[in-house]
């Protein structure tokens, strides 16, 4: 492709543009983040003195190390349970094509429509009768089910393009269904199902909603969800309230920076399954 | 279970050996069938099992919620008392309160920045991408652009609450060229918090739109933009005529993620203005949290939860028919 000079130029400033509105706003806390707590200091400047020991205040009163076990934990109980099951389904949905199949894919699609702020208020007096209002299953246990549609929906778009030929074959020399979805099928989807995976853990770790309706103790909740309580409680100490926003966005851009490639792939065909 | 699958692979045998001598008399083509008919009934048995986990907890923690809040709709309640039927009336009142119905417009004004800017903005950076930054330049400059998208929706509310405050980086920005005159506490400000936060949207959305719709440009087969350049199409004929109707799929899935974003808003607006200053940045994730959990009116909540779900349904809708050839 020949580009004249001038476009290129004016194609680059641009970029370079849009990329400064996108990190200017990272600077701008972390530099305030460095100054004296309490104060209010201007938008970006930095500090004469800088306060590094905010981020050591901000981590404690955030209780960072119970948080990072909390979302650790929840991503871990959500993550795996919910790529087991959605993958199972997908793989009945799409593949095996069992009777019904049309009306559960129905099914599951109606919800992908649903937005959060739907449901969340019976969520709430359902879990109260269920004896979980206020512990992590409060969270985990509905997440799962939550990224039902969406999850079996993509597995499903990943099994019903499997030829048929791969399970024909597998079945004359006897392999059983578990069998033909253990053995065969499942080492095939591992693309799929690692987006996926990707995919889920980001929403799960950023998810507030569900955490802040559902769990009263910050301390048991998602990072996303801390974040809003940690808010709450310093949002006239700006220094502080942006040093605490640094550390728990942290692990996210630096998971991010590490894994970039497969995350953006993961977000972005992701929406475009969806 | 292991005895189960041994019955199946058994019964699989029995099938295909029987497909292979089905042409030898008629009573054992019976028997074939009768063993073709269990072994369907237990493939479709099996096959259940394997959906059947997925399916109680999305019936459970989707489906139960959501006709709960449908039945909720038709009651007044407090959460502790007794319910009381009361019919359409909780619409009724979301449709006369100005307050109520306000949120249902202020998410429509959200709609024009979370998604209309974004899409279009993002399709112009897309192809202006896809010409000029080859390279690691451009690997750099979606690495960028699309950061806002990974960090939590809350952190991006606090950032920007504090860029958009008094002391903040915008007004800042805006004495330093001169505009001193136009700064204001945006958030807090009546004619512009509703903007301001549909700034901070277009900052998380724009790169994600930029980068969907860069990957379906490079999807698309460069011969096009060949014949069209020997055609003597400049940059904007090519991008009407190639670039928009080519994308119309990623535009569509654009739409829809922005679209149900401005919506179902929550977690931005609840950080940056938690609704205000008065209603003006209502909208109704915000007012359904506040009738339910600081209001204790349950079934107008409902209603207005249950009015949500209609109003993303009948905008994504179409959007889906008009982006995709073939509906599932």
């Amino acid at each position: 492709m020949r580009i004249s000079r001038a476009e290129l130029w004016a194609g680059r400033s641009l970029l370079f543009g849009l990329m400064a509105i996108t990190i200017l706003p990272f600077i701008s806390i972390f530099m305030t983040a460095l100054h004296p707590s309490g104060t209010v200091p201007r938008g970006l400047e930095w500090p004469d003195d800088p306060q590094w020991g905010n981020f050591v205040e901000a981590f404690k009163v955030a209780e960072m190390p119970a948080l990072l076990a909390s979302s650790t934990f929840i991503v871990l109980a959500v993550v795996p349970v919910a790529l087991a099951i959605s993958t199972m389904a997908g793989f009945a949905i799409g593949h095996l094509r069992i009777p019904g199949s049309r009306a559960l894919l129905f099914l599951f699609v109606f919800g992908l429509t649903l937005p959060f702020t739907g449901i969340i208020v019976p969520l709430y007096y359902l879990e109260r009768d269920m004896g979980i209002y206020n512990t992590r299953l409060a969270i985990v246990l509905p997440l799962i089910g939550l990224y039902m549609p969406f999850a079996v929906f993509w597995m499903r778009a990943h099994f019903v393009n499997m030829p048929a030929e791969i399970s024909e074959a597998a079945r004359v020399d006897g392999v059983s269904t578990w069998g033909l979805f253990w053995r065969i099928h499942l080492p095939l989807a591992r693309a799929p199902i690692s987006s996926l995976g990707i995919l889920m853990s980001v929403w799960t770790w950023n998810q507030f909603l569900i955490a802040l309706v559902l769990v009263e103790d910050p301390t048991q909740r998602t990072m996303a969800g801390a974040l809003g309580a940690f808010q709450g409680h310093y949002a006239t100490d700006i220094p502080l309230l942006c040093a605490g926003t640094v550390i728990i966005v942290l692990p996210t851009l630096v998971l991010f920076v590490l894994f970039q490639r497969q995350i953006i792939a993961a977000l972005l065909q992701g929406s475009v399954k969806g | 279970m292991r005895q189960a699958q041994e019955a199946t692979c058994a019964c699989h045998l029995m099938v295909l050996k029987m497909m292979r001598s089905d042409d030898r008399s008629a009573a054992p083509a019976f028997s074939w069938w009768i063993a073709l008919s269990k072994a369907i009934r237990r493939e479709t048995l099996i096959g259940w099992l394997f959906v059947l986990p997925a399916l109680t907890m999305y019936a459970v923690f989707v489906l139960v919620p959501f006709l709960l809040s449908v039945r909720y709709s038709f009651y007044r309640w407090d959460g502790i008392g007794p319910m009381t039927w009361v019919g359409f009336k909780n619409y009724r009142t979301v449709l006369e309160v100005p307050n109520l119905l306000e949120t249902i417009y202020n998410a429509f004004r959200l709609v024009a920045y979370f998604s209309f800017i974004p899409v279009t903005l993002g399709l112009v950076v897309a192809s202006v991408m896809y010409r000029v930054a080859t390279g690691s330049f451009g690997a750099a400059a979606r690495t960028v652009l699309f950061l806002p998208q990974v960090i939590p929706l809350v952190a991006a509310g606090i950032i920007w609450g504090w860029l958009l405050a008094l002391p903040g980086l915008i007004n800042e920005i805006l004495r330093a060229v001169g505009l001193g005159s136009v700064t204001r506490a945006w958030l807090g400000d009546f004619d512009w918090a509703l903007p301001s936060v549909g700034l901070i949207g277009i900052w998380v959305l724009l790169g994600f739109c930029t980068v969907l719709l860069w990957t379906g440009m490079t999807k698309l087969d460069p011969a096009l933009y060949e014949s069209a350049r020997i055609d003597g199409a400049g940059w904007f004929t090519e991008f009407i005529k190639i670039t928009v109707p080519l994308l119309r799929h990623e535009i569509g899935v654009c739409l829809t993620v922005t679209v149900t974003a401005a919506l179902a808003a929550f977690d931005i607006v609840y950080v940056a203005t938690a609704g205000g200053p008065g209603n003006a940045t209502a909208v109704p994730g915000i007012q359904i949290y506040i009738l339910a959990f600081t209001q204790q009116r349950i079934g107008l909540a409902s209603a207005l939860a249950v009015m949500l779900m209609i109003l993303v349904l009948v905008v994504i809708l179409p959007i889906q028919r008009l982006s995709r050839e073939t509906t599932l």
